[in-house]
Order: structure tokens, then sequence, then C-alpha cells
């Protein structure tokens, strides 16, 4: 099968330091590829060279057929519409002068629309994240930290796009808000394909939401495979970290 | 006994001779609508919060968290309107001048923002601002044993490579680094209250068991009163591990359960509370098919007053039970 989304080899240097070094993973249509690892083991910064909003130092990135970095102007601006952002700092990626409603339709006329439907639109996309119809006049300032995340996803999944690259997406929400936007995630996934690249440090929500998982660790994949597999039986010294810790704050 | 909505002293507090470090009683918190009006998003709230005591804050995605810790602190947004007081070592935070505010913040009241940004200036190296925050409250001497502190705060945040971040903008390190950054800030004073929140949602379950050891430390040393907003009920659970530690639970801008924490996580009597414990994603319910909170119980906004269920546990009634 091909992939809707993969890199191959990416290689990534702030100066003298590597972020990213040789890091290469495959993503199937309506699939989910969970990403783990340390804070700073490069997860963030894998997620925005996916999306072109940063260049790898080396590597491959293709979206469906295309080389993501060789792509037109024009090839490109079709591509944003196919794979979406949910960014792991999500009032600062809104823009602090539009409404929840001036965001959303933003979105419904770059896809053609028509005006008329807009508003029930809106209403509907804010219902799949648990919000009321309240919102739709609020700045992003006036929001608080899991509305302001919502309202990103809502932007998100808006474009109807393939893929969708969450970062650290659902963690300012409390549990049951948080249940209610995976099930919308898990319906995408069912009803539409759509993709997801989930990056996540909260391992039950990765081990809900993943077919796949991806464990960087310093910039390096150190473990991948089928979630099962990877968490039931973990190869890395990291990965057992990661799930003893967990397991230590459960027992509680 | 009086209404347990407005006073300090229901729920969570046996002892009325413990001293408090901050009391906030009456709070409520409005915004304009944009319909005409005033939205209520916290609603006459009473806390106190005792010396060496944990209190955490759980609760809905925008029931007034933030805004309500912003506020008992002296930092509410300036298009809010403010009722109540809140009193801190015998200074009315709600209506105490800038100069006062500033004179508390950083050294006898630390704060973890929400959102990190929000207090790292981005136009600054890390380094610059934890230097300046020890240097400004004379926690260094001098610039150089400000340096040497300041790598060492951030190591006790287990970052990995404190020299490099030093150097860094806050553009160029990850969310959760930030988000430690913040805490080092937060402590490098030793304050007498803390107020985090969310302080380890960028985290990984371990180094979020490390940050709250971290934070458990210093209110062992300097008898910190910590008031600490979380979604995580496992660390929930973990930094309220003393048997005077409390769980508040918010809905709707109220406080609709308060008790010890293994009353709140091990013995819920509110509704709300009960489905928000249960909605865990896990592995084995089918994709698709998490529990969430009905609509009925989240979006309800009737509740009775807090009342005690058992000694040091409120629970805010159902309508039902306070006609009956
Ligand atoms: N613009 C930049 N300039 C310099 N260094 C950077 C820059 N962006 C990221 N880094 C470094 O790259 C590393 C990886 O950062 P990244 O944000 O990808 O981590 P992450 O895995 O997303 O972590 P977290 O879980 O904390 O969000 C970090 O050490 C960070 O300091
Ligand atoms: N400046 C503001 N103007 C108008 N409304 C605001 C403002 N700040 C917050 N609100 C509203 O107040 C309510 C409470 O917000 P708050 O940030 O306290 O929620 P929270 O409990 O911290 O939520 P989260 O868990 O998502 O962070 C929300 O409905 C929010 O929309
Ligand atoms: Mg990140
Ligand atoms: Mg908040």
């Amino acid at each position: 099968m091909s992939s809707v989304l993969a890199a191959d080899g990416i290689v990534k240097r702030f100066g003298a330091f590597t972020a990213l070094d040789g890091v290469s993973f495959r993503l199937e249509r309506g699939r989910t590829l969970g990403v783990v690892g340390e804070s700073g083991s490069g997860k963030s910064t894998l997620g925005r060279i996916v999306m072109r909003l940063m260049a790898p130092d080396a590597g491959v990135v293709t979206l469906g057929d295309d080389d993501l970095f060789s792509m037109t102007e024009r090839q490109l601006r079709m591509a944003r519409r196919r794979i979406q952002l949910v960014p792991q700092d999500p009032r600062h990626a809104l823009n602090p002068t539009m409404t929840v409603q001036q965001s959303l339709a933003f979105q419904l006329r770059a896809q053609g629309v028509p005006t008329r439907e807009w508003s029930a639109r809106c209403v509907e996309l804010l219902a799949r994240v648990s919000l009321t119809a309240d919102y739709l006049h609020a700045y992003p300032h006036e929001l608080s930290g899991g509305q302001a995340q919502r309202i990103a996803i809502a932007r998100a999944i808006a474009n109807n796009p393939e893929v969708i690259v969450a970062d650290e997406a659902v963690s300012a929400l409390d549990k049951s808000v948080q249940a209610q936007v995976l099930n919308t995630f898990a319906e995408l996934q069912s009803d539409l394909g759509v993709a997801l690249f989930f990056i996540s440090h909260d391992l039950a929500v990765i081990e809900h939401i993943s077919d796949d998982v991806l464990v960087l660790n310093r910039g390096e994949v150190v473990e991948s495979g089928p979630t099962r597999a990877v968490l039931d039986d973990p190869k890395d010294p990291y990965t057992r970290v990661l799930l003893d810790a967990r397991h230590s704050a459960e027992a509680v | 006994m009086s209404l347990g909505t407005t006073s300090a002293a229901s729920g969570g507090q046996l002892d009325d001779q413990t001293p408090l470090t901050l009391d906030a009683s009456n709070v409520s918190v409005s915004f304009r609508s944009p319909r005409g009006g005033w939205n209520t998003v916290v609603d006459s709230i009473g806390l106190g919060l005792e010396r060496s005591q944990v209190t955490v804050l759980l609760g809905e995605s925008g029931s007034g968290k933030t805004v309500f810790a912003r506020t008992i602190t002296g930092m509410a947004h300036p298009a809010a309107k403010v009722e109540g007081t809140v009193e801190f070592d015998g200074v009315e935070l709600l209506s105490a001048d800038r100069r006062a505010l500033r004179r508390l913040h950083g050294d006898r009241i630390g704060m973890v923002p929400q959102d990190p940004n929000s207090s790292l200036d981005p136009m600054r190296r890390i380094g610059g601002q934890i230097t300046e925050t020890l240097l400004q409250h004379g926690k260094a001497p001098n610039r150089a044993a400000a340096l040497v502190r300041a790598t060492e705060l951030l190591e006790l945040v287990h970052i990995a490579d404190p020299e490099r971040v030093l150097h860094n903008y806050p553009h160029e390190i990850s969310g959760g680094m930030r988000q430690r950054v913040a805490i080092a800030i937060a402590i490098c004073c030793e304050p007498e209250l803390i107020i985090a929140d969310e302080p380890s949602s960028a985290l990984d379950a371990s180094v979020g068991v490390q940050v709250v050891r971290l934070l458990d430390d210093l209110r062992e040393r300097m008898e910190t009163a910590i008031l600490f907003i979380t979604h995580d009920i496992g660390i929930a659970a973990l930094i309220a591990s003393k048997p005077h530690d409390r769980v508040a639970v918010m809905l709707g801008g109220r406080i609709v359960e308060l008790g010890f924490a293994h009353q709140v996580l091990h013995n819920a009597q509110h509704e709300y509370t009960r489905a928000l414990l249960a909605a865990e994603p896990s592995a084995n319910t089918p994709r698709g098919e998490l529990a969430v909170v009905p609509d009925e119980v989240r979006m309800r906004r009737d509740w009775g007053p807090l009342r005690d269920v058992e000694p040091g546990h409120a629970v805010a009634s159902t309508p039902q039970e306070v006609t009956a």
C-alpha cells in the first residue's frame, strides 16, 4: 500500500546540535502513527519538517507521490490543505485579531464552501470538540488553554485534510473533553480515511489511538512497529523507563 | 455551619488552627459578554491554602481554573470584573497596588503559568532571564554566582544539557523544556506559595514524576503552600500524597467537590467528579467509543451550595436534594 506521508533519512541540525539524525517513517491512509519520546527528543521538529515549516539538512519527505521540498509554490498551496497541523502551542498559532468564527470561516472559504453554509458548519465543528456556539465570537485571548487547543483542532478538521499532524493536541484537555476529541479523530479516520501523525507524551492516549508507534530518543528512532508489540515488549531502555514511570504513577 | 460556597473553612480543613498562607473568600470574576451584560466565569469561590499543604484543582476545560488562580494572586486580566477578598500575610491582594504585587511575585509567590511563553521574554536568552530573577530578589551576590545557580536549577528540572539551554532563546527550546524553565524560575526564590497551572502538561510520566518530587521537596523544606492545577489524575494523586492534602473539582465557575485527596479520588460523591474520573483513555476501549461526561451533567449550572458529607469532604448538592 502506498503511504500518504513518508520521511526518509531526515537530519536536522541547529548549529553544532543535531536535533534529528536519520529519521524515517511511513504513514498509511486512515492509520495512526503515534510519536513518543523524551522532552527535547525532536518530535516537534520532525512535525515542523513534515509540514514544510522548516527544511531538513538531509532527507526526503513525500506527501502522497510528491516530494514535499521540490514542490512549486502552487503545488505547495494545494498540499497545505491536504496536511494540517495542530501545533503544540495553539494560542500563538491562532490569529489574535480573528474571532473563532472568522478563523474557521477563513478555512471554509478556502475550500469553496458556500457562504450560507458557514455558520452551520462552524457550529458543527465546535460541537465536535465539545464547545457550544457561545464561543463563535470569542477572540483567542479570551479562550482557556484547552479551548484554544480545541479551536486549533476544529480549524485543522475544517480543511478535510488527508493527514493531521497533531502535536500534543489533547494534552491541555480534561479527560472527558479529551475522550470526545479522540472519538472525533477516530470518526474522521473511519469515515474519511484521515491519517494521523500523533505526537504525545501520554502513553495511555498513544495506546488507545495508535496503530504503530515511533520512539525517538535524542533525535534517533530507537524503536518502531505495531503499538502492542512495542509497548508490550519494549526493546529500548528509554521506552521501558517511560512505561515504568507510567505504571508507578498509576499505582497510587 | 455557614454555606460552604463562601467559607474557606469548609471541606478539607479539619483544624481551624493551621495557619493559612492564602485565604480567598467569595471570589467572583466576570467578563463583558459580546451579547451585553456580564459572563460570570468564577462564581463566589472560597478557598484557603494552608501552609505545607497541596491543593489540587481538577475540572473541566474552561471551568475557570486559570482565571481563579491568576485572580487570587492579584494578576486578574485588566478587562475582568473581580469581587471578593484574598488575603496573603495581611495584604489584601485584590486591592494591592502593582508595586506591592511585584515585590511579592517571584519572591514570596511563585507562578508557573499554563502557557510558559507568556512569562518568558522571547527576545532574551534563558540564562539571562533566570539570572536576572535571582539577582533581582537577592538570591545571588553577583552574575557569576547567579549563572552557577541557574545551571543547577536547570539540572533540578532534569534538563539534560543546561549549558546549551542557558544560551538558547525561548523559541529554540522544546515545549516541555520551556515548561521546565518556567518551573525553575517559579521555585528559584523558594517561595511560601506556589501556583502551578498544569506544570506537567507537556511532560512525560517520568519527568512529570520528577517535577512532582521537586515541588514536594520544596514544601517539606519551606512549608510552601501549593495550588496545583492538572488534568492528570495520576499526577494529582502523586502530588497530593500527604493526609492533609486536598483535591477540589471545578465545573462552570464553581467548586463542586472539595475534600482530602483520598476522599475525592477514591470516594467521589459528586456526579461530575465520578464521571470525570471514569473518563480515561484505554487501549481496551474500541476507538471512537471512549466514555465522556454526559452533557446534562457537564452543562448543568444549578448545583446547590457545598455541604459536608463527612468531616473534611464537601459536595455541591444536586437541585433535587436541596428541595427534598
Ligand atoms: N530553532 C531552534 N534552534 C535551536 N535549537 C532548537 C530549535 N528548535 C528546536 N531546537 C532543539 O531541538 C531539540 C528538539 O526540540 P523539539 O521541540 O523537537 O523537542 P520535542 O521532542 O518536541 O520536545 P517536547 O516533548 O518537550 O515538546 C531541543 O533540544 C531543542 O532545544
Ligand atoms: N479575557 C477573557 N475574556 C473573556 N472571557 C475569558 C477571558 N479569559 C477567560 N475567559 C473565559 O473564562 C472561562 C474560564 O477560563 P479559564 O482559562 O479559567 O479555564 P480553565 O479552567 O483554566 O480551562 P483549561 O483547563 O482549558 O485551561 C472560559 O470560558 C474562558 O472562555
Ligand atoms: Mg514538542
Ligand atoms: Mg487553564
